[in-house]
């Protein structure tokens, strides 16, 4: 534990967390449409969906 | 970009130091995706969609779709990103997130290419290269044809880059057939032709705000008179070519009669604007306005009379 508060490094302010939390929800919730997203379009397209020609 | 060497003052927040966390919000990034474009980007994308033959998965149409609107998205963020200084001193654009010092300019640029390439990658992917391709050309033109290179350079920059917004029912029809013919090149001009009018329109009443930023705006380099004069020419330009979809035999009555009279009305609101003079601006703010309801009807008739029934086809099947 550092003895000087100033090595803790960056003390983000309340604002600043309410705004992080945000982001981070919202690139979890892109993220994981983009995830039903492929599963769904894998269903749709079917087995042969890696077979693709060279 | 540059925010020093133009001589443009910029506000603490822009300047602030790289390490400093970020105060900007979700509403901030959805804000740098331009939603009142992307919405329109989405509809005429739509069309384009709609009346493609051949057929299109629902789930598919809807993944073009998703990805055509955060392509249009990308593209206003990396525009917001290069235009920064522009905007901070356009009355109309000032309280976007970058000039606001909300969001940095690095944050937009990141944001604008981590969109971009997942909305051209997943396109490719989920749905098919050419539409991808014709994305990825999209953004680019935007991006560096308008935004980086016409818009500060020359009065033509609306003309030439208003391609960049008529590309989504190409986009959209790519999605479906894989290919590209008559009938979306069609679209596409209509919405290139009808782009000159409905900005210079808008400019007529900004000329202060583009002047001050130094973008020259057809009206602040060539003129009031010589802009009316423009913009009654490409009306007349634009109106037939509204009507050559019905004329081609690719839509039926309705369309016909929607294209000629409203038209009609773009006509008597182009001439009133050309025999306006300044200070009087009513014209120019009628023309603005009655013009997005005009590209909104046609694409919108087009939808209805042509598409609809192939959607509901598909979501049958």
């Amino acid at each position: 534990m550092s003895e000087n508060s100033d090595d803790d490094g960056i003390v983000l302010t309340e604002a600043q967390k309410r705004a992080r939390r945000s982001r981070s929800i919202a690139i979890a919730l892109a993220l994981a449409a983009l995830v039903v997203l492929f599963y769904a379009m894998t269903l749709v397209k079917g087995p042969g969906v890696l077979i693709r020609p060279i | 970009m540059s925010l020093v060497s133009e001589g443009v003052e910029v506000r603490g927040p822009l300047v602030a130091g790289v390490g400093e966390p970020s105060l900007a919000t979700v509403g901030d990034y959805i804000a740098l995706m331009k939603p009142r474009v992307m919405s329109l980007v989405v509809f005429t994308a739509l069309v384009g969609l709609a009346v493609a033959p051949g057929s299109l998965h629902p789930v598919a149409a809807f993944t073009a779709l998703l990805c055509i609107a955060v392509g249009a998205g990308a593209a206003g963020a990396l525009n917001m990103w290069y235009d920064a200084d522009v905007d901070a001193l356009m009355t109309r654009t000032a309280r976007r997130p970058v000039p606001m010092g909300r969001v940095r300019p690095g944050e937009a640029l990141a944001f604008g290419l981590t969109l971009g390439s997942f909305a051209i990658v997943v396109l490719g992917l989920l749905v098919n290269w050419v539409a991808a391709a014709l994305l990825a050309f999209t953004i680019f033109f935007y991006v560096v044809i308008y935004t980086i290179w016409l818009k500060r350079s020359t009065p033509q920059n609306i003309v030439i880059g208003g391609a960049a917004g008529a590309f989504p029912p190409m986009i959209g029809w790519a999605a479906v057939t894989g290919s590209l013919s008559l009938e979306p090149v069609l679209l596409f001009l209509i919405i290139f032709f009808w782009t000159p009018p409905h900005f210079w329109a808008l400019a007529l009443y900004r000329t202060e705000d583009y002047a001050r930023a130094r973008i020259p705006m057809l009206p602040v380099v060539s003129g009031d008179a010589s802009t009316r004069r423009q913009i009654i020419l490409y009306t007349l330009v634009l109106v037939p070519l509204g009507v050559a979809p019905w004329a081609f035999g690719y839509t039926g009555a309705l369309y016909g009669v929607t294209a000629l009279v409203t038209g009609a009305i773009m006509v008597m609101l182009g001439w009133q604007v050309f025999r306006e003079s300044r200070p009087a601006e009513r014209a120019s703010r009628n023309l603005f306005a009655f013009s997005i309801l005009y590209l909104f009807l046609l694409f919108a008739v087009l939808l209805v009379e042509r598409g609809w029934g192939g959607l509901i086809a598909r979501l049958a099947a």
